[in-house]
Parts: structure tokens; sequence; C-alpha cells
């Protein structure tokens, strides 16, 4: 071995690389999450990611309960997209079994996912300005997210895990002033829509902490099997509702949100612009919302007949999959959840290494991680 | 292409192995040894272009482990799944495919954490969801744990 220079010269210089733990009681990963970085300074080199502080086995309890209770612990994994895993289950069932909803039923569902998927994006939007450093978005957010939890409570019973959408349309029908409850409050939100857009949009200082900041390519989003915003933002059209149509989406306008800066910016437009898609949905069918039944009429002890079956459907998140593996009795065999969040968690290390750490808590955000939904 | 096109496409490309259904996708039993080049083939043929691994998970049908993944592909949106199956159960080994998509990284160590199936060439290992000391594979059907309380 060569003799090493008994003083290196200033551009030689090295600084000891460290591991910060992140977590697992951290206010911007938004859940049990801890990660592993390593730094070299404030650069960060490495990122690992350490799972299962809230890992509740609900594939392995799954296996030991009936189709229809499998349903209610969906709820808790995207606790922020309860009504779309239900829907998932549901559907997945429906399709198994051949069972028809009715078109008010459908309306009913879709209604509830795009609410949900609203309430999802205002979450959002308020902690990822407050993971950047402006707090008052938080509360914003908060407060519009509230009116449409106030309907969820009204028509469903519960603000949260609402278990709503069973197989064979819905568990309870709707309130008489449902529709126009539900008007009232589009019309509200959308008066409230420029002071997003003046508050943090249009600001300098977000601009500059987002902009050009957490590069994810197409290639690299694909190969990690990115879904949803993350994957839509780096150009990438995964849109199940457009591929992949479910409960009558087919028939309705709406674009899928494509972006192709795969920054942090271009995450955040997506998600501001899928809110306007959704609005756009939910008014499409108030105009002409279906009367009828509510629930098709479905057996007491439901039972799949031997197979596989697979079913995904487009959380706030991205693309979540029920994978069922069914045997004949009234219990699955095997059910395995694709959550959108396990994969997307892939990207937080291409997207930070690099940086600073500070970006690493702004990539999180963007990425919108749910920690529930990662460790199921 | 369509499912029944996708099939039929596989019976023509790949005589020598199985292609049946399931409800939804077409599926192709793959032999353990030849994970690898075929996967590559299917995620580089101009034809099928499954660049997409938006689900890898296993199944265990006592005594055999079943390896899935399940591929789509962002040109052309058809779907298609694959299916290993591993017999030696003291000790079931397969390859990785992480060369060939990063999400399996995730997906593998957590199919190890819950199955006990090893992947070679897997760049790091280890028990993403459970500790390092817990005993057993829980997804598998012969798991035994005490705490484990029927109401």
């Amino acid at each position: 071995m060569e003799n090493q220079p008994t003083t290196p010269s200033p551009t030689e210089l090295r600084t000891e690389e460290f591991v910060v733990n992140i977590g697992p009681q951290h206010p911007a990963t938004h859940g049990v999450l801890r990660i592993e970085a390593t730094l070299d300074g404030e650069t960060v080199k490495d990122i690992l990611p350490h799972l299962g502080y809230i890992h509740r086995g609900i594939e392995k309890m799954t296996e030991s309960m009936p189709y229809k209770q499998s349903i209610y612990l969906t709820s808790r994994m995207d606790y922020l997209s309860a009504h779309i895993n239900n829907h998932a289950c549901s559907l997945a069932i429906e399709n198994a079994l051949g069972i028809e909803v009715s078109a008010r039923a459908k309306a009913i569902r879709i209604i509830m996912d795009e609410l949900q998927r609203l309430t999802s994006h205002e979450l959002w939007w308020g902690s990822c300005a407050m993971d950047i450093g402006a707090v008052t978005p938080f509360f914003l957010g908060f407060r519009d997210r509230e009116r449409i939890l106030e309907i969820f409570e009204a028509n469903t019973g519960n603000r949260l895990t609402m278990n709503y959408i069973i197989p064979g349309g819905v568990m309870r029908d709707v309130l008489p002033s449902f529709v126009t409850d539900v008007k009232e409050l589009l019309k509200k939100i959308k008066g409230y829509r420029h002071e997003y857009d003046q508050l943090i949009t249009g600001n300098f200082i977000f601009q500059h902490r987002t902009q050009g900041v957490g590069y994810l390519s197409k290639e690299q989003a694909i190969s990690l099997a990115c879904s949803g915003p993350v994957a839509r933002a780096s150009g990438v059209s995964c849109d199940v509702r457009k591929h992949y149509p479910y409960d009558g989406y087919e028939k309705l306008d709406f674009n899928e949100v494509i972006d192709y800066g795969c920054d942090n910016w271009a995450r955040y437009l997506v998600h501001m612009e899928e809110m306007n898609q959704s609005i756009h949905i939910i008014e499409q069918l108030l105009d002409n919302f279906p009367t009828g039944e509510y629930r098709t009429k479905i057996k007491g002890i439901i039972k799949l007949p031997e197979g596989e079956y697979y079913q995904r459907v487009e959380t706030a998140r991205g693309e979540l999959g029920v994978y069922i593996v069914a045997d004949g009795s009234n219990k699955p065999y095997r059910m395995k959840f694709r959550t959108p969040s396990f994969s997307n968690l892939g990207a937080v290390k291409p997207t930070t290494v690099g940086l600073k750490i500070a970006d690493l808590m702004a990539n999180m955000s963007t990425i919108d991680l749910v920690v529930p939904d990662i460790d199921r | 292409m369509s499912k029944e096109e996708l099939k039929q496409y596989l019976e023509v490309t790949y005589p020598d192995l199985e292609v049946k259904e399931t409800v939804n996708f077409p599926l192709l039993l793959v032999n353990k040894e030849d994970v690898i080049p075929v996967l590559t083939k299917l995620k580089d043929a101009s034809e099928t272009r499954f660049n997409f691994l938006f689900c890898e998970t296993a199944v265990d049908r006592n005594p055999n482990f079943e390896v899935i993944y399940h591929l789509t592909s962002t040109y052309y949106h058809h779907d298609l799944e694959v299916k290993v199956i591993l017999e030696d159960r003291e000790n079931p080994v397969i390859d990785s495919v992480y060369g060939l998509w990063e999400a399996a990284d995730l997906y593998e160590d957590e199919i190890y954490d819950m199955f006990g199936i090893r992947f070679k060439g897997h760049p790091n290992l280890r028990r993403i969801m459970l500790t390092d000391e817990w005993n057993g594979f829980p997804l598998r059907k012969d798991y035994q744990d005490d705490k484990i309380i029927s109401l």
C-alpha cells in the first residue's frame, strides 16, 4: 500500500459519514416509520426504511375471517382512503360471484370515493405545506376536510373508518338531503380553492423548495412500480379509473392528470389538479342522481368459487390491488393487498440521495406515504 | 393485446411452458430455473413489453410454495400472471428479479419475512416487518404461535 500524505489537501478533505435515525416518532413521517439516513454533513448518502411498527398482520387475520368481516379490516389500512379500500374488496367479491349492483349504489359509491379523495388530498395539502415550513395551510386543509367529514358522518355514521361500501351496494341509503348537501359543499370548496393558490401555489419560497427537487425519472418510476400521483407526475399514465374502469367511471368525463416535471413541484400540481377533477366527477353524478335500490340482496354467507381473483382500484395514493385466492369455503385461502404506499416507499431513496436532509421531508410529504398502508 | 390474444401468443412463443388462465389474467407457469430468462424475455420482447411489476407475492399451498408475479405493460396495458412452484419446503430458494424491476427490493423482503422464501441475488434480504429474532414465518399455513387466541 502506498504511503498516505500526513495532511490531506483541502480538496481531499473528507468528512465522516454518520447515521441518523429519523422516527419512528417523528412528525414528518406521518406515522410510525423509521428511516435510517446515512449523512455526510447535511447531504443524504443513503436511505434505508425500517417498517413494521404498525404491522397488524391484516393478511394473516383475513385467513381466519369470513369475507364480509375482512372488508372491515381494509378501512384500517389506508385510513385516508377507507371508502376506496372497502370498494376494492367489495368489487373483488362481486365480480367473483357475478353480482350486479344497482345504478344508485354505483353513483353513491363513486361520489363517496371522490369525496374521500378530496379529503385525502386536502389533508395532504396541509401537511405537505407544514413539512416544508408553513403552518397556516394545515388549519385550512383541516377546515375544508371537516366539511366533507360532516357529510360522511351524517350519511355513514362514521368519520374515518366508514365500512360503508359492502358487497351488493352500500350499507344504508343516503339521507334525502344528500344531493343538496353535497352541492352546497362543492360550492363552498370551490370558493376556498383560490386561498390554496394564493397561500402556497404562488408562494415563492414554496416554489423554490420544490421545483427541481426530488427528481424521479419516468424509467425509475416504472421500475419501482410507483403508482398514483407519484407516477403520474413522472409522466407515467397509470390511472386505474381510465385503464381498468369500474362501477361506471367509463361513462364519466374526466381527465387523467399527467405532468412531466418529475419533481416535487410536479407532484404538487398533480395533486391539486386531481382535486378539481374529483369535483368535476361528483358534479356530473349529482345532476342526474339515480333512484332505486341502494343494495342488491345477497346471501348471508359469502362463498367464493375456487380460483384466483384480482381487483384494482385507484385510491388517493395510487393503485390498490386485492388478490384473493379462494378455496371454495367462506374464508379466503390467501388475501394479498397490493398497497400503493408500499411501492411508493421505494421512491424515497432515489429522489433524496444527494440532496440535503431538509429535502428528505419535502420528498416524503409529496410522495404522500400513509404508514398503516405500508405495514398493513 | 387482449386476454385471449395474449394467451395465444404465449402458447406459440413458449411451447414448452404451460399456459392457463385465471378469472382476470392469462397465467404462465414457469420452472424455478427459468425465472430470469423467461421474465427477461417477457420484459424485453417488443410484442409484450411487461415493464411494470405491480405485484409480487407468494401463496403457501402446503407443502409447495407458489411465487406469483403480476406484470403489466405501460405501453399496451395488458396484464399477465406468472407462477413459479417451489417444492422444497425446508429450504425454498428462487432467483431474485431485482435486476429486472427495482420494485422487487421491497416485495421480496416482505415475502422472505412472511414465507421464509430466500431470493438469490437480492441486494439486502432482511426481515422487513418483524424483528430479526422472530420465530417462524407467519403466513405459512403450519405457523404456530401460542399468542394466537381465537375469539
